[in-house]
């Protein structure tokens, strides 16, 4: 049976790690992407070294818009699955234009145009997987996680619109929506330590999704409950409060 | 966060700094006047703890690389034993020395110079070392070995983590043809025969002795020897020739709440008197390689069983000149003082020659304790008799002696203490037990 390759855009995050490493135990090989190519190549060099399947590393920049499309062009093989695990936690102050530009650019342009690229040869291939790493925080706007959660629910709608652009072409599209997970990202933030997940149980989920074809996971599952209760509360309520 | 060792006692309130690569390691050491590195925790006392900032490796737990053929491996400081195993011994190989537990870090392991039951034969963690790398006191990453600045590699194993930031090590593994042990078990009724089945022993790589800490009178010191060697192929049953390297799944029980140690107390000590008993002469098994070199990870969180005031572990080795007098009268403050957990590890260590590393050729017994003020007092006995007899207590485990206990009873704790002081590592690397210790 052929081998199966996965591209983790962000290879060197701590989810992005852990992607590499359950795809790899599983015998795919992995081409991990990110800026600095001296630290993904050493993640590359734990994944090769641990699973003993072939490993590549790759610079991608996430914010290099321009540089999206020959960036899919130039992956080779091209991969079965490619895997966003890009994303920014960022300032919180929405009137400082950097922050907010970054944050959005980060989180929802960047991905999106990337995932596009890479929806344009699977399409022409006919076959393929694209997942894109979104969060809860994307499911109602809340001031605790301002522009994130902004970007976040911007790059949920577009996976949603592009799964059902590509649906019939053999391409598929996942939403998996991670909840407050113990990263770099989210170190020094004060989360309640029973519903903080670790990496491993992110990439596990991913794995499972991308082997079944769901196209939506939330995980760890306790999500599910806990966002429809915010979904569900009335505006005029939810307004008032401060979490 | 509230941090603590393995026996939960002390507990520190500590900075807790969680860099993911070498360069933010750096980076942390530079930027922090005072602190010390954390691994898996599993030191008994406070050797990793430093309230104004302690540096967890955990999440610098890479593979540098592994050479399948010739037994290599490199790899960052975080990376926990456990792992280390699960890497290797499918492709045959096996670490030369192991500790009685694989949840250390590499860097812990490397920190401590941990011995295994083998260290007669095959000495120490640090002899097994082709080079360690650690981040020194000013910053910059230096490459140590026993060929390149061997003082600094030396000082370094044993060192608590007293000499920098260990960054990664490269070590040599053993081949192996398989993942089980063939055992011998021996019953000795004193603590003369015990002592001497445990030198009887040594044509086998791995020897260790459990005594029983209670017996008292003509049954003083007695206890159970086993001794093992890696189980060559033929020596597995049939069924298990064709998967030769792998290891039985085992249920690992987790401990989730505190428990008083009174009820493990007498389970365990049924349990020894039942394996005492059944075993009339020398008994020969295929044990896995879990079940033999770490039998108590299969109980996860079992420092729990002492409940939330923690225990201490006393370890001491004594030198083989000594003649079992010093071991005598611990054994005797043991039993009669009706402090210690029933039964204790006896070991044979041969010579060691690291300023801090703790082995010397002798005899080394580790005992559990639970915390308090009375057995907190019967301890420090026990290194002061420790200390009369030439011998010394193990830092990995320690977190009562005084800088006397180290004085006396390591020759080479001056020399450590003035080579910190001029290469700057004294105050930028520092920890309780350091501060406690003086070193």
């Amino acid at each position: 049976m052929r081998r199966r390759f996965v591209l983790v855009l962000g290879g060197t995050s701590d989810i992005g790690r852990a992607v590499a490493h359950a795809f790899a135990a599983r015998g795919w090989g992995v081409q991990l992407a990110g800026r600095d190519l001296g630290l993904v190549k050493r993640e590359a060099d734990d994944v090769a070294a641990r699973h003993r399947v072939p490993v590549s590393a790759l610079r991608f920049d996430v914010l290099d818009f321009d540089g999206a499309a020959g960036f899919a062009l130039s992956v080779d093989p091209l991969p079965d699955v490619v895997v966003s695990v890009v994303g920014l936690m960022g300032a919180d102050d929405p009137a400082d234009v950097a922050a907010v530009r970054a944050v959005v650019d980060t989180n929802f342009t960047g991905p999106a145009i990337v995932l596009a690229a890479f929806a344009e040869r699977f399409r022409a291939r006919g076959s393929g997987t694209l997942v894109g790493v979104s969060s809860v925080a994307g499911d109602r706007g809340r001031a605790k996680t301002m522009t994130y959660g902004a970007a976040k629910a911007g790059f949920t709608a577009f996976l949603s619109a592009l799964r059902q652009r590509l649906q019939g072409t053999g391409v598929a599209v996942l939403t998996v929506k991670p909840g407050f997970v113990r990263t770099r990202m989210t170190e020094g933030m004060d989360l309640p330590a029973l519903l903080v997940a670790q990496p491993r149980t992110i990439a596990d989920a991913i794995l499972r999704a991308v082997e079944r074809g769901r196209p939506v996971t939330v995980t760890p599952a306790i999500w599910r409950p806990l966002m429809a209760v915010v979904r569900a509360i009335p505006e005029p309520l939810f307004r008032r409060m401060r979490f | 966060m509230m941090l603590s060792g393995w026996g939960r006692s002390p507990a520190i309130d500590c900075r807790v700094i969680t860099p993911r690569t070498p360069d933010e390691v750096v980076a942390a050491v530079r930027a922090t006047p005072c602190l010390i590195a954390r691994g898996a925790g599993r030191a008994y006392g406070d050797a990793a703890l430093n309230p104004d900032a302690t540096l967890s490796t955990l999440r610098l737990d890479r593979v540098r690389s592994f050479d399948a053929e010739s037994g290599l491996l490199d790899a960052e400081a975080g990376l926990r034993l456990a792992d280390v195993i699960d890497l290797v011994l499918p492709h045959g190989w096996f670490p030369a020395v192991v500790p009685g537990t694989a949840e250390p870090t590499i860097g812990g392991m490397v920190a401590a110079d941990v011995h295994g039951k083998n260290h007669h034969m095959d000495g120490a963690f640090g002899d097994h070392l082709d080079e360690i790398r650690l981040v020194a006191a000013d910053g910059s990453v230096v490459r140590c070995a026993p060929g390149d600045r061997p003082d600094l590699f030396d000082a370094t194993l044993g060192g608590m983590g007293l000499t920098g930031v260990v960054l990664s090590a490269r070590m040599r593994l053993r081949r192996v043809e398989t993942a089980f042990v063939d055992v011998a078990t021996h019953r000795r009724s004193d603590l003369d025969g015990l002592l001497s089945a445990l030198e009887g022993s040594s044509p086998a790589r791995y020897s260790v002795a459990w005594i029983d800490t209670l017996a008292r009178g003509t049954a003083f010191g007695r206890g159970v020897v086993f001794a093992g060697d890696h189980a060559p192929l033929d020596a597995l049953p049939r069924s298990r020739r064709s998967r030769p390297l792998e290891r039985p799944w085992r249920p690992r029980l987790g401990v989730p709440f505190d428990l008083p140690a009174a009820g493990l107390h007498r389970r365990v000590m049924a349990a020894f008197n039942a394996i005492y008993h059944a075993v009339p002469r020398p008994a020969r098994r295929i044990v896995d390689v879990d079940r033999f070199f770490f039998p108590l990870d299969a109980v996860r969180g079992w420092n729990r069983l002492y409940g939330p005031k923690g225990f201490r572990q006393f370890q001491c080795v004594l030198p083989a000149d000594d003649g079992g007098r010093g071991l005598t009268r611990i054994l005797d403050l043991v039993s009669t003082s009706g402090t210690g957990f029933f039964l204790a590890v006896l070991k044979s260590l041969g010579a060691g020659r690291r300023p801090l590393s703790f082995p010397i050729a002798g005899h080394t017994l580790a005992l559990d304790m639970p915390a308090g003020a009375a057995t907190d007092t019967t301890y420090r006995r026990l290194c002061d008799i420790t200390v009369e007899h030439g011998g010394r207590i193990y830092l990995a485990k320690d977190a009562l002696a005084d800088p006397v206990h180290v004085g006396a009873g390591y020759p080479g704790a001056a020399g450590f203490r003035a080579a910190r002081r001029s290469d700057g590592s004294a105050g930028r690397f520092e920890s309780a037990q350091s501060r406690r210790l003086q070193l």
